[in-house]
């Protein structure tokens, strides 16, 4: 045993190195060709199937399980990314079991749906990993759109209206293409540079430069963009963090969630990076498991999540709280923030116990932590957008904000979940609503 | 992309995959829905006589094999001819027709043996605008006891007939559908040649009773306690039908005849095969019976698929491909010496390649005590059942032996080139080898 596990404070390094690697592999390993072939082969074929209907992005899930089924696995990649281009990692981040697996019809029946994530996931393999990119580009319009955000609705947007013909021109704040997909999905779910392999892959459509590094602000406005381009697309997501709003919030070692899971996967050695001894994530969704799940593998001895109401309501899935059990995170619901404590650097974090109807209780809880991350929610930056709703910009069922000729989709927008597949669901329908009304000026 | 157009006896269709005359192309709804599907083509559900139609029985007309997880692995039916009105269907045709003028449509025709009969439908037929027609000579239920379907297709004789009477009371192409239910699949098709029939499709249904149910004692599908044999079509059908389709492509007396390949087509692999058997085309019905028209994406994307990796651009690049490699057993090379292999690292110790071999076939695989699995390559006689009951695909292969090495089952020395039984001293007709 190494002698960093029970060092108290913020450590880098608290397992064995070679630790890591394991660790931090591939959370559902590839299936294999065989595996792929029996996991394919219970699938009914149904009719107007309930799967398609469960998928954000509509894909004609029993027609690409026959293709594997039936020897032809790279011609069930093109099924799948001809409805989603980001098939391969919704494949890996995708909550299937709230989504296509749930409605599978075999999970009415045996409680075992047919492995929809997992097939999905051997097809895209299957065919990127030649390098083929399956689609060509339609005759240049001479239309020119920016895309604002490099994330999944982005992307999304970018390769439709590529492949229609325009010429599409993404900026993205972060020093890479891949938004959340690059920096906010824990590491174990797409290992080996899956991320940034998917973003080449994507890119090979041609008629899309990326530029990284900018953000909407002074020196790129969208009044600038709306002048220069025939039409915006934003995609930019939610880049602002919810703050805690209890005492002593800003001591060392409260962090966001999202900065902590942006430097796991930026990170070439995950010894190098620091967890406390003791953990504390604020927060129900899947930043706060993410960030959860990954402190404990860093090798933080006691790791606590505290969400405020009861586990039902938690917007991480059963499966996220069932892996985050598994690892040893302690769940603790029904409990809000009261103050940070410490001298500069947090030590406890007092909480209080609260009802179903979030009326306090009186009774608390003090938990020890060197590091609290929060995860309690993310918000909308940026000055000069079209009109908001409820913190989003809003939109309507075509994607189209208040101004005219932008669009927007993803986080940042109105509607859907804040899941991947739902933004590159929207990203890619504003690309087909830009391109109608792109050639309707023609 | 491939090209998947077919030309087959001059009736273009955008794919080769056509459904066969039968439930699902019984009327202008399912049809329009085919083709709005995919299919590229349909055979109309075969017709009558003008007058009352026939009666189906109002009890099940089908039964099933299923396989484990209720695969549908071979369906029986008892349905008849179209049980609608002559002019009814004709003017369905018609109008199906008009409206999807690159599909292929084909009218299957099951009328008496009597030339006054196919006289008066021909002309209502070739009204329609439909491509070519198709002759029943193969349902093997019902009809047949009527002098009709498999009655006919079991006489070559009828057959010319009938076939001379359609090329001359009809001006498009005559496909002749033949009955398995037979002896010698080339005898019908040389007489349906004789007729003058532009193509041969093959096979129809098989006599078949899938099952008997053991408590009312009656065959399935039960009409109130008794049961009739009824034709079998599905999966299990095609190694059946692919073979007899094979002894046609190669009979010198039916070579280079068109045919249309039927039976147990179920995904695009069924259908390559076919056409490497000589088809110009396939005809589907079980697999759209079981999964519905959709189907038919799964079998264009896959033939196309891998059409493109072999770089065959159309369908003839490859059509009749396996002909020449069909042969009979005594041109099969004796000089040709495999023996089993086993990936240890992919065995994963089941041991039912060892049950075969020890209890069924030569004692030629051993077993250690700590359950690895060996070829005895002194005993193994290379008959390929381990291959076959691992359920590790190429877990087991065949590997051929070098020409020179000495093969330790018999003690003798590979040869190299080709020899076979005619030429072997074990044959007592064995021909001196020139």
């Amino acid at each position: 045993m190494v002698d960093k596990v029970f060092e108290a404070g913020v450590v880098a390094g608290r397992l064995a190195p070679e630790a890591y690697a394991e660790l931090f592999s591939d959370l559902h390993p590839p299936l294999g060709a065989h595996e792929a072939l029996v996991a394919a082969d219970r699938c009914y074929f149904c009719h107007d199937a309930p799967c398609i209907t469960a998928c954000p992005t509509d894909i004609d899930i029993p027609l690409f399980i026959r293709q594997i089924a039936t020897g032809t696995p790279d011609a069930a990649a093109k099924t799948i990314l001809s409805q989603n281009i980001m098939g391969g990692m919704c494949a890996r981040v995708c909550p299937t079991e709230q989504l296509c697996e749930q409605a599978c019809v075999r999970e009415e029946a045996e409680g075992k749906p047919v492995l929809i994530g997992q097939l999905q996931r051997y097809a895209t393999d299957h065919l990127q990993e030649q390098g083929v990119h399956p689609f060509v580009r339609a005759e240049p319009t001479g239309k020119r759109v920016a895309v604002v955000g490099a994330g999944p609705a982005g992307l999304s947007a970018a390769h439709r209206l590529a492949m229609l013909g325009h010429d599409v021109k993404v900026y993205d704040a972060q020093p890479k293409a891949g938004g959340l997909n690059e920096y906010g999905i824990a590491a174990y779910k797409t290992p080996d540079g899956f991320a940034q392999g998917e973003v080449d892959w994507l890119l090979k459509i041609g008629g899309i430069t990326v530029e990284t590094g900018r953000a909407l602000g002074p020196d790129l406005s969208l009044e600038g963009l709306r002048a220069e381009f025939d039409a915006v697309f934003l995609g930019m997501g939610l880049g602002g963090v919810n703050d805690l709003g209890v005492e002593g919030a800003d001591k060392d070692g409260v962090l966001d969630a999202v900065d902590f899971i942006a430097d796991l996967r930026q990170a070439g050695d995950m010894g190098s990076v620091p967890v406390g001894r003791d953990v504390v994530v604020i927060g129900g969704g899947m930043t706060a498991v993410d960030a959860a799940v990954q402190s404990k593998l860093l090798g933080a001895l006691n790791v606590t999540l505290v969400y405020r109401r009861g586990r039902e309501r938690m917007n991480a899935s059963v499966f996220e709280q069932d892996l985050a059990a598994s690892k040893g995170v302690r769940i603790v619901t029904h409990a809000v923030p009261k103050a940070v404590i410490g001298n500069g650097a947090v030590r406890e974090i007092e909480f209080e116990y609260v009802g179903d109807d979030m009326a306090p209780t009186g009774q608390t809880l003090r938990l020890t932590a060197d590091q609290v991350f929060r995860a309690i929610g993310q918000t909308l930056e940026g000055e000069g957008l079209p009109d908001l709703a409820g913190g989003r910009i809003a939109v309507d069922a075509q994607g189209r904000t208040s101004l005219d000729r932008v669009w927007a989709g993803g986080d940042c927008a109105t509607g859907g979940d804040d899941l991947t597949v739902t933004a590159v669901a929207e990203g890619r329908d504003a690309a087909m609503h830009i391109h109608a009304a792109l050639s309707a000026n023609a | 992309m491939a090209d998947l157009t077919t030309d087959f006896l001059g009736i273009k269709s955008p794919n080769p995959f056509w459904l066969a005359s039968a439930p699902p192309t019984d009327k202008e709804y399912n049809v329009r829905r085919a083709f709005e599907a995919g299919w590229g083509g349909v055979v109309w559900k075969t017709l009558g006589s003008e007058g009352p139609p026939v009666v189906n029985v109002n009890g099940p007309r089908y039964g099933v094999v299923h396989g484990a997880d209720r695969r549908v692995l071979g369906l029986n039916n008892i349905e008849l001819i179209t049980d609608r009105d002559l002019q009814t269907n004709l003017d369905e045709i018609t109008r199906v027709k008009a409206d999807y003028p690159d599909r292929a449509m084909i009218v299957s025709i099951m009328v008496p043996c009597e030339e006054q009969a196919w006289k008066d439908i021909l002309p209502k037929v070739e009204a329609t605008g439909a491509d070519g027609i198709e002759l029943n000579f193969g349902c093997p239920h019902g009809m047949s006891e009527r002098g009709m379907g498999a009655a006919v297709g079991q006489v070559p004789e009828y057959i010319e007939m009938v076939t001379r009477w359609c090329k001359q009371y009809y001006s498009k192409p005559v496909i002749v559908k033949l009955t398995p239910n037979i002896t010698d699949i080339r005898i019908p098709a040389e007489a349906a040649r004789r007729g003058g029939a532009d193509a041969v499709s093959l096979i129809n249904t098989i006599n078949s009773i899938v099952s008997v149910n053991l408590d009312t004692m009656s065959p399935e599908p039960s009409i109130d306690g008794k049961g009739s044999h009824g034709g079998y079509c599905g999966p299990a059908v095609k190694p059946i039908a692919l073979s007899m389709v094979s002894e046609i492509a190669r009979a010198p007396a039916t070579a280079g005849m068109p045919i249309s390949g039927i039976g147990g087509v179920t995904t695009w692999r069924d259908a390559a095969e076919y056409i490497t058997m000589g088809c110009g085309n396939v005809q589907v019905c079980t697999a759209a019976m079981t999964y519905g028209f959709k189907i038919v994406q799964e079998m264009i994307s896959g033939l196309s698929e891998w059409m493109d990796e072999k770089g065959h651009t159309s369908i003839k690049d490859f059509m009749g491909a396996a002909v020449p490699n069909t042969t009979d057993w005594q041109y099969l090379n004796l000089n040709y010496v495999a023996k089993a292999s086993i990936n240890q690292d992919d065995c994963i110790s089941c041991g039912r390649c060892f049950a075969a071999c020890e209890d069924t076939s030569h004692q030629a695989i051993a077993m250690s005590p700590e359950r690895v699995f060996s070829v005895i390559d002194a005993e193994c006689v290379a008959c390929n059942l381990c291959v076959e009951v691992c359920p590790v695909e190429d877990c087991i292969t065949m590997v051929p032996m070098a020409a020179g090495s000495t093969d330790p089952r018999t003690g003798k020395i590979v040869q190299d080139g080709y020899a076979n039984w005619t030429t072997h001293p074990n044959n007592p007709a064995a021909t001196a080898a020139e």
